[in-house]
């Protein structure tokens, strides 16, 4: 076991209110009537989908394709029907639909045949890329990045530390912890396999210390391979946001990941327990990422605890599952109450990036107008980035957007520190959550004007080059018709016959 | 007293050969400021501005013969990005042009189109694809919204609707409005 030998800037001691959720072991939730599988459940391209209304499916079976590089497959979570492919409403913070495959269980949860590895290192690292894009594995912390892109260094880096973010920073959230503590084993042989597909020096384990269960079974379970070498659990200091990917390097290893830049090029590459054990269950099983484990917890809800879950299930089945006090269409949070966003309607389904869904929070301050900013600087003493967000915010609500990105706006993790201790109670992270969207928007159109003119441009020349030619043809036509009335002319003066064809012959030429 | 004038007369030549050079060396071909303003606009080509496209009001706008008020698709965020650019005073938007509404696509009814072709000539982005007495449509990326296809049409079956966001393009709402409207509730 390795001590942290850095620490970030700013950051937050918050009630953890894990308790609540880790009483129970992991229960399974019961197979709901119909699923509702958005294509997109991940950065990147939607999925296609290669079923059709009226398929029977099986479970794990391939129900849409990954389309471009950054994309990951989707599968069906049980075997059933599919009754529709349509837009619904999708667990997104605008609350708009988006295409989804629904599927009408049947109950059987047949599997389709697997193909497990017995040896994963008969295959290469490529294979084994492919197969984690094939099972639709994405990050599982939350962001849902396609996990294969970050199985891949590429040919310009090395990778020294495959880190694994066990931190679980976030209040309320548990999912990462109930997973290392039940299913320690297959965490680790997941990153075997990841660590063999990166080519990775070390392995750290990074864990908060007020997981003294988590950090125990993950040693147990390490301590029973004593084969390996250079895999180092790491017991980190309790302190939010510490689980953040960039705050997380600086504790473990001291390095700072720049500024628009990504971990790989420090040489690290950082994944979610939970990623690891479906990297397991993908390669060493052939099961495809088809269920996730999801905290459900809040002062709200009766048997708080960690559910696995097949993706799909509407999250108001989840809920009645575990009782909640929730009156239907009463919105709820998806996440934690720091980085979370609020959701309202019973048939939003569990996705892969649905790591905990939050019914009552604890000690919430009703929701008061937002007074003036007093400039006291709190906010820029717990930003974990080292930003200002009291700048930020002035010049975002001020819309001078071009001038919250010099103050580094997309360095922001909108961890919501500054959120929780302005005394003015400003919502700032929605300030620069605004902004960011506002910005991506403004070189979106930028993008769309450049093309626009490019095409105006050219429909010009087309023009221009289009009346030239007709002219041109009219100037022939024109010529020729005078070679024609000459010829005829000289005819009626009984002129010789070669005459003639002399004078019609410059109109040939030009032809 | 000799040797300062020949003294200057040498400088006063080099300078201004080097001077020379550089005029020719650095040359910029066009206008740059055209450009300038160029970018800034919308470039939906919808002539509102009373001039035959972006390109020649940009111009117009280089030589000084007009306000920089005069683009509804614009609207206030091109007004105050030009007014920075020329470094002059924002105005509001001029009515006579129009007025600044959201985002617009033109959708063909397919089933009413007869193939007149009128709307492909009228499209200054070529984002309408058809041909003589075939079925028209509108590729829906390259459309501007310049509203330039609806006149033309004999059969009035090109209709213009708001672009609606996808959670792709959806933006996050101005929390000062928000605050507003619940300070009003």
């Amino acid at each position: 076991m390795r001590s942290p030998v850095s620490d970030f800037p700013g950051g937050l001691h918050l009630p953890g209110h894990k308790k609540r959720s880790t009483q129970t072991p992991i229960h399974k939730t019961p197979i709901s009537k119909q699923l509702i599988l958005p294509l997109q459940q991940h950065i990147g391209e939607a999925a296609v989908p290669i079923v059709d209304v009226g398929d029977l499916v099986l479970k794990g079976q391939r129900i849409a394709r990954a389309e471009g590089h950054v994309s990951v497959c989707l599968h069906a979570p049980t075997s059933g029907k599919i009754i529709a492919i349509e837009e619904r409403p999708i667990p997104h913070p605008s609350g708009l639909s988006a295409p989804c495959v629904i599927i009408e269980t049947d109950g059987e949860d047949n599997w389709l045949e697997r193909h497990p590895v017995a040896d994963f290192r008969q295959l290469s690292a490529h294979e084994i890329r492919q197969i984690v894009r094939d099972a639709g594995i994405v990050g599982l912390g939350g962001a849902g990045f396609p996990s294969f892109i970050k199985l891949n260094p590429g040919v310009h880096h090395s990778v020294d530390t495959l880190l694994i973010n066990g931190a679980e920073c976030e209040p309320y959230i548990t999912c990462d912890t109930m997973i290392m503590r039940e299913r320690a084993e297959g965490i680790l042989d997941g990153i075997e396999i990841m660590r063999y597909a990166l080519n990775a020096g070390e392995v750290i384990i990074a864990i908060e210390d007020n997981k003294p269960a988590s950090i125990s079974a993950m040693q147990l379970a390490l301590a029973a391979r004593p084969q390996w070498q250079n895999v180092d659990i790491v017991v980190i200091p309790t302190r939010y946001p510490t689980g953040g990917e960039k705050q997380l390097i600086q504790v473990v290893t001291g390095k700072q990941v720049p500024s628009n830049g990504l971990p790989i090029d420090i040489g690290i590459v950082c994944h979610n327990p939970g990623t690891a054990y479906a990297v397991c269950r993908a390669v060493k099983y052939g099961e495809p990422l088809i269920s996730r484990i999801v905290t459900v917890t809040g002062t709200d809800v009766k048997h708080c605890g960690n559910f696995e879950t097949l993706f799909g299930t509407p999250i108001s089945d989840l809920l009645n599952f575990c009782e909640t006090k929730r009156q239907p269409d009463e919105p709820f949070i998806q996440g934690g109450p720091m980085m979370g966003y609020s959701l309202a309607g019973d048939q939003l389904p569990i996705t892969k990036t649905a790591n905990c869904i939050l019914v009552g929070v604890e000690d919430v301050a009703p929701a008061n107008e937002p007074l003036p900013c007093i400039r006291c600087g709190d906010c820029a003493d717990v930003c974990p980035a080292s930003l200002l967000p009291q700048q930020i915010y002035w010049y975002s609500r001020a819309k001078e957007f071009d001038t919250t990105r010099d103050y580094k706006l997309f360095d922001c993790i909108e961890c919501g520190c500054c959120d929780y201790v302005c005394p003015s109670k400003i919502p700032l992270v929605s300030y620069f959550r605004f902004a960011k969207t506002e910005i991506m928007n403004q070189e979106r159109e930028q993008r769309k004007s450049d093309l626009a003119r490019e095409r105006h441009e050219s429909r010009l020349e087309r023009l221009e080059r289009e009346r030239l030619e007709k002219e041109q043809r009219q100037a022939q036509r024109k010529a020729a018709l005078e070679a024609s009335k000459k010829a005829a002319a000289n005819k009626e003066k009984a002129a010789p016959a070669d005459n003639a064809t002399e004078t019609e012959s410059p109109a040939e030429e030009k032809n | 007293m000799l040797t300062a004038i020949i003294a200057i007369t040498l400088l006063a030549l080099v300078l201004g050969l080097l001077l020379g050079f550089a005029s020719i060396r650095f040359k910029v071909e066009g206008d740059p400021i055209v450009d300038q303003i160029d970018k800034i606009l919308p470039q939906t080509q919808c002539g509102q501005c009373s001039f035959a496209g972006c390109r020649p009001y940009a111009e117009a706008i280089a030589a000084g013969e007009v306000d920089i008020n005069r683009c509804p698709p614009g609207g206030e965020a091109t007004i105050q990005a030009l007014a920075d650019l020329l470094d002059v005073e924002p105005k509001p938007l001029d009515e006579e042009c129009g007025v600044e509404k959201p985002k617009m696509l033109a959708v063909i009814d397919e089933d009413r189109c007869i193939g007149c072709t009128l709307c492909i000539q009228a499209c200054p982005v070529d984002a309408i694809l058809g041909a003589a007495k075939h079925m028209h449509t509108v590729i829906a990326d390259e459309c501007t919204g310049c509203e330039l296809c609806v006149e033309p049409c004999p059969v009035d079956c090109i209709d213009m609707v708001e672009t609606q966001p996808n959670p792709h393009t959806w933006r996050w709402p101005d929390p000062t409005h928000v605050n507003l409207q619940r300070g009003h509730n």
